[in-house]
């Protein structure tokens, strides 16, 4: 201990003694006979009282009833308090008891163990080698390519399956059923559940419709629904909308979507544009309506502006209209992908992919000459130019939420660059 | 006539007594109550035409609302264009019932909430509070016992109902309720009211008038029968026995999660520290044999 053999730098002697271990006192059990009896009875009392819990465990299963006719105890269920009390009692009885056991009788005296080097011994690995290089040999494994390469190549097939298993669930891609939903141009707006259609008299200022897209409810000529199963599912999630009746001085309509109410009343996606919750926590106050999961809150009566929370853009907005039996409809698809964002989703917005395009083209240039031309950091002068998506991404800012544009919210947040002409 | 003065007399040694004042001032009262009581006019709204109603309304309505509400009940701004009292013009019967009954107006302070507490006025005055707010402009009437009554309905009919019920309460009610009707949160220190134990006319009434924040389920929005069976889907939890135990308000992991972290696994943290917290040592040598 005083000295220390290397360049460990450590003092030749060690500068406060080693003062080893304390000396050990003992416990009253250790000395006195009569405290030892009593500590054993009472370890047994615990481990009996632990045998109790179980067996009336057992008894108040067979015993109380559940179901019709419920045994209650204090306006409790009296079976599920005395399950959880009876359990507990005898598993914290048990574990009691075996504490009690090892602080008041099990020897408590403190040793010392001292460590061995966690290197095998020179022999064990001669040896260990020895068998090794033996079973090279003998093998062949050197000498015979054929087998060892054949061995490596099937090998590394075993481990094709794995991806093909695992990665089967990435696939196929959702190709442009994140752009689309089941809203069309004519389709009427029904209510949720009773999936009766809507008149715009019959809703007054301050009205909320949990609505949903006509078709999920349409039949055939025998009564069952067209779209059933999962496809409904997935046809619902999408197309969930809510319908608002706001007193129409108080509303500013969106750019460009000055004719999508009517009388009032306008048709926002049900889904948040953060991570998909739905949303109806609507105050008609305020107008505004509140995501329970993050609290992102839009402004319904200021085209779905969102005022607070996590959201990077407004809920999309349908564009509504009257048929010719007076009943809301839709004056066509959302124009922008509803719900969270997606990895492609700003990307294919601004290269605006020909079949994501409707059948008249945003009036791009119009939009485009609204946007003050932004200084742009001076490029290499060898005919070099900024890339156009840099520029479209980077020096808009968004003019609903008068936030500068980030990657995430450039598209979505203005709904212009990508949107087409309203009809 | 002995007796009497005898009696008296008896009395009189108590004039002096330590209650005897107290006892005087409690006959009085009665005296005069019941005299009041015997002479009074006899109340005259059960006969009363709608007219004086309204007249009577207008009244309870001058002294008690218009200061928030208007003297027309047309609403009033504050200098900085907030909303004092929204206006009651075409806000019906209805709403009156609902607010007043419930005790949610008057307001004792502006606030984001306007909670329910014991009602302030008689149900006459409310009805001719009501009887003036509706003459102000077409709105929801006070709904009739038969729109939101169960009863009459057959045991089938009503389980069907429970069950339309339940889904339009679910689409249309749980975001701010809960779905389990025990209300929650709402921007800015507001909260949706649990409306378990409501008494059907108030939540009829709630759907129809949509009261503070809460928006309309109009008639035209929501049909009467559907309301009528989102009352039954209400009155169908309230029977349905709870045995599990200590709601802690029902809202779910948060409650939930904080009990088990502070006090269940907080107690068992305790429990091991007194473990190794205490033991005894003896100053005895032990006894070798």
């Amino acid at each position: 201990m005083t000295t220390r053999e290397g360049d460990d730098n450590l003092p030749e002697k060690a500068p406060v003694p080693d003062p080893g271990l304390p000396d050990h006192t003992w416990r009253p059990t250790d000395v006195d006979e009569a405290a030892e009896r009593r500590a054993e009875r009472q370890i047994a009392t615990l481990f009996g009282l632990s045998a109790l819990c179980a067996v009336l465990f057992v008894v108040s299963y067979v015993t109380l009833d559940i179901g019709e006719v419920t045994t209650t105890f204090g306006g409790l269920g009296a079976s599920n308090l005395a399950l959880g009390l009876s359990l507990a009692g005898s598993l914290l009885f048990l574990g009691i008891g075996i504490i009690h056991w090892a602080r008041k009788l099990m020897a408590d005296h403190e040793i010392v163990e001292m460590r061995h080097p966690a290197r095998s011994s020179d022999e064990d690995r001669t040896e260990t080698v020895a068998a090794l290089n033996l079973g090279i040999h003998e093998s062949g494994i050197g000498r015979r390519p054929l087998v060892r390469n054949s061995l490596l190549g099937a090998l590394g097939l075993l481990a094709l399956p794995v991806p093909v298993v695992l990665l089967r669930d990435l696939g196929p891609l959702p190709g442009d059923s994140l752009e689309k939903t089941i809203w069309a141009e004519g389709m009427r707006v029904v209510r949720d559940v009773t999936g009766t259609p809507i008149r715009p008299a019959e809703l007054q200022v301050g009205d909320l419709v949990n609505a949903e897209p006509a078709a999920l409810f349409e039949t055939d000529d025998e009564g069952e629904p067209l779209i059933e199963g999962v496809q409904l599912q997935v046809e619902k999630s999408k197309g969930a909308v809510i319908v608002v009746r706001i007193e129409p001085e108080e509303i500013t309509p969106g750019e460009g979507r000055e004719d999508w109410g009517v009388d009032g009343i306008l048709c926002y996606s049900k889904i948040c544009t953060h991570v998909g919750c739905p949303i109806s926590l609507y105050e008609r106050t305020t107008h505004h309506v509140l995501c329970p999961c993050h609290q992102s809150t839009f402004d319904l009566a200021d085209a779905a502006r969102v005022v607070f929370g996590p959201a990077a853009r407004p809920l999309p907005q349908l564009a509504l209209a009257v048929d010719s039996e007076g009943y809301l409809v839709a004056q066509a698809d959302f124009d922008e992908p509803v719900g969270p964002s997606y990895w492609e989703r700003d990307s294919r917005c601004a290269s605006t992919p020909a079949r994501w395009r409707r059948a008249t083209p945003p009036p791009r240039p119009r939009r485009r000459s609204r946007v003050p031309p932004v200084p742009l950091p001076p490029g290499p002068t060898t005919g070099w130019a900024w890339p156009r998506r840099a520029r479209s991404s980077c020096a808009r800012s968004s003019p609903t939420t008068g936030r500068s544009c980030s990657v995430r919210s450039r598209c979505g947040a203005s709904s212009s660059c990508c949107s087409p002409a309203p009809s | 006539m002995r007796f009497l003065n005898r009696s008296a007399g008896r009395l009189s040694r108590h004039r002096r007594g330590p209650l005897a004042g107290l006892l005087v001032l409690m006959l009085g009262l009665l005296l005069t109550g019941g005299l009041y009581t015997a002479f009074s006019p006899v109340q005259a709204s059960d006969s009363a035409s709608n007219e004086e109603l309204v007249a009577e309304g207008r009244e309870l309505f001058l002294t008690n609302c218009a200061f928030c509400h208007g003297q027309s009940g047309e609403g009033v701004r504050t200098i900085d264009g907030n909303q004092l009292g929204p206006s009651l013009i075409g806000v019906g019967a209805a709403a009156v019932d609902f607010q007043v009954n419930t005790g949610r107006m008057p307001l004792m302070q502006p606030g984001q909430q306007a909670p329910r507490k014991a009602p302030t006025f008689s149900e006459e005055e409310t009805a001719a509070m009501a009887a003036y707010v509706a003459s102000l402009g077409p709105g929801p009437a006070v709904p009739d016992p038969s729109d939101y009554s169960l009863e009459g309905m057959s045991d089938e009919e009503r389980q069907e109902a429970i069950v339309r019920g339940g889904q339009i309460f679910l689409t249309n009610c749980t975001a701010c309720h809960n779905f389990t009707g025990g209300g929650g949160a709402m921007p800015r220190g507001g909260y949706a009211p649990a409306i378990l134990g409501v008494d059907p006319k108030y939540v009829y009434e709630a759907m129809l008038t949509g009261p503070q924040s809460m928006p309309n389920f109009s008639n035209g929005n929501l049909t009467p029968d559907a309301k009528r069976d989102v009352i039954a889907y209400l009155e169908s939890i309230e029977e349905n026995p709870d045995y599990g135990g200590f709601g802690m308000g029902g809202l779910g992991p948060v409650s939930e999660g904080l009990f088990a972290w502070v006090v269940g696994i907080g107690g068992l943290v305790g429990f091991c520290v007194w473990i190794a917290a205490h033991t005894t040592r003896s100053t005895k040598d032990k006894v070798t044999a």
